[in-house]
């Protein structure tokens, strides 16, 4: 079975810093990967490289069977979308709901664009009723949802989820989560999923990979990450900062 | 923690609110609690009032808010009859208040230590030299290894762990009798938070200080604080020990509680909070 995402040996340098230093990864189709590390590990990089947002110096992205080039068709963007982690930055203060569906539908030339807008609104659990508004006038969870929405208009079979409920309340953060698992169901999706919290990525994803100062620290399932059968002293100090504070006495 | 009962700080149904265009905003609904020499949490979700009800201590309600309660009493003294000069004096010697991102909150064109010491010869006659030998402990006293080197460093040379340690060291030097501590470690990697947590810890418990921690982390807040108060919508819905969290009563304590994804439990899909409208009355 072709891979979902095949990443190898990826190296990404913006101007003289090695962002990622020959990072491999190989996503299964209808798979839930997990990337986890601190900030400054590369996480994001290594989503952005694969959406084509970071400069690849070396190494090779392959999709669906097919080998990325630099520049990315609009073929790829009907297969991979991505959810960015701040609602409140990702998406155009001055255009309404409905404007900002439109965008990606009338890039990609769909007709029925009238029922497709009415349908992701529908899917995300957002009525027609948010239709005309604007982004401001939406909470926090409300814009995640119009995020995801204009991630899934397309129907792609890949989403890259960067920290999508990071700048999210606890709570809303329980909706949004649950609303991604069912989309995933539905739709068959693969993810592909950044978080600095490694309770969220055991709960979303199948497997995961640890990621250190640009390089993969190692590989797991979310299962070995239960039963804390680590190998690395890195994961094994992430994992005890996730239990949270202990008094030393 | 200990049998310390020496209040230090009393309120007594403070309300904020702020009046817009649209009518009056309520944003604190009377909270009252009192604080001793302990650490007490106040949990909330974004709007619940947390962060208002501390500025509100601290003093630092915008302008055109209202303000008012039946008491607001630090170790005696009116907050709200007091003078701004008053108020000033007790700001950063006794109360200190350590903000969410070191990024925004330290000044950015003005080298680490010298800000530490112009907050400690603001509130004590000290000399220039005395001022850089005190500021040096302090950073040391904050686990800063070469604190020297990042005396002179400016804030964004520095990663946010170490700024949010520099500002505790900015903070603490005055030797205040409470802080306030909003989001301390929200902008900060799992692991770094633990480590600033374990310097606050220390430092608290060591001093004697009384300490209110502003989180929207239960669980967090939770194994960090000796006292937890839950508000929701601007009120006070349930206090209670951090040790007796699981034995939570409110529902919306409970539902904060239980819509976390943990590791180890296998629940698909999350548990979400059902807001009832009777908890914001």
């Amino acid at each position: 079975m072709t891979s979902a995402i095949a990443v190898d040996r990826l190296e990404v340098i913006f101007d003289r810093f090695r962002a990622l230093k020959g990072v491999s990864l190989d996503v299964q189709p209808g798979e839930s990967f997990g990337l986890v590390g601190e900030s400054g590990s590369g996480k994001s990089t290594l989503l952005r490289a694969i959406a084509g947002l970071a400069p690849v110096a070396s190494g090779s992205i392959t999709v669906n069977g097919k080998t990325l080039g630099t520049r990315r068709d609009k073929a790829f963007y009907r297969e991979v979308q991505m959810v960015f982690q701040d609602p409140y930055g990702s998406l155009h203060p001055r255009q309404t709901v409905d404007r900002l569906l439109q965008e990606p539908l009338a890039i990609h030339g769909f007709a029925d664009g009238e029922k497709r807008i009415q349908r992701a609104l529908d899917e995300v659990g957002l009525g027609n009723g948010f239709r005309f508004r604007y982004s401001h006038q939406l909470s926090g969870g409300q814009r995640q949802r119009v995020a995801i929405a204009r991630a899934l208009i397309l129907e792609p079979s890949i989403l890259l989820l960067d920290e999508p409920t990071s700048a999210l309340d606890a709570s809303v953060q329980a909706e949004v989560l649950n609303l991604l698992e069912e989309i995933r169901r539905r739709r068959k999706l693969t993810f592909l999923m950044v978080s600095h919290d490694l309770a969220i990525i055991t709960h979303m994803c199948e497997r995961l990979m640890v990621m250190q100062s640009g390089e993969a620290v190692e590989n797991l399932a979310a299962a070995d990450l239960v039963e804390r059968r680590v190998t690395k002293d890195y994961t094994r100090n992430l994992l005890r900062a996730s239990d949270g504070f202990v008094r030393t006495a | 923690m200990s049998g310390e009962t020496k209040t230090l700080l009393d309120v007594d149904d403070l309300r904020v609110s702020f009046p817009t265009r649209t009518g009056l905003i309520e944003a604190v609904r009377g909270v009252s609690f009192s604080l001793g020499r302990e650490r007490l949490g106040i949990v909330g979700e974004s709007g619940s009032g947390k962060s208002q009800t501390g500025r509100a201590i601290m003093g630092l309600t915008p302008p055109q808010a209202r303000i008012s309660a039946n008491k607001l009493a630090f170790d005696g003294i009116d907050l709200l009859a007091a003078s701004p000069r008053e108020r000033r004096k007790l700001r950063g010697k006794r109360i200190a208040m350590i903000l969410q991102d070191p990024k925004y909150s330290l000044d950015p064109v003005m080298s680490i230590g010298r800000q530490i010491v112009e907050t400690l010869r603001t509130h004590e006659m000290v000399g220039k030299a005395e001022a850089r030998d005190r500021a040096l402990a302090m950073l040391e006293a904050v686990q800063i290894r070469d604190p020297a080197r990042v005396f002179d460093l400016h804030p964004h040379e520095v990663s946010g762990g170490m700024g949010q340690r520099a500002m505790i060291a900015m903070m603490l030097i005055a030797g205040p009798e409470m802080m306030i501590a909003d989001e301390p470690t929200s902008a900060l990697d799992v692991t770094v938070q633990l480590d600033v947590l374990g310097i606050l810890d220390r430092l608290v418990s060591e001093r004697g200080m009384g300490l209110i921690f502003i989180s929207h982390d239960l669980r967090l807040v939770s194994s960090f604080c000796d006292r937890v108060i839950v508000m929701y919508a601007g009120k006070v819905v349930e206090q209670l020990k951090a040790s007796e969290l699981g034995r939570a009563q409110h529902p919306y304590t409970r539902g904060l509680l239980n819509c976390m994804p943990k590791i180890g439990a296998d629940r698909h899909p999350l548990p979400v909070l059902d807001r009832k409208p009777e908890w914001a009355a």
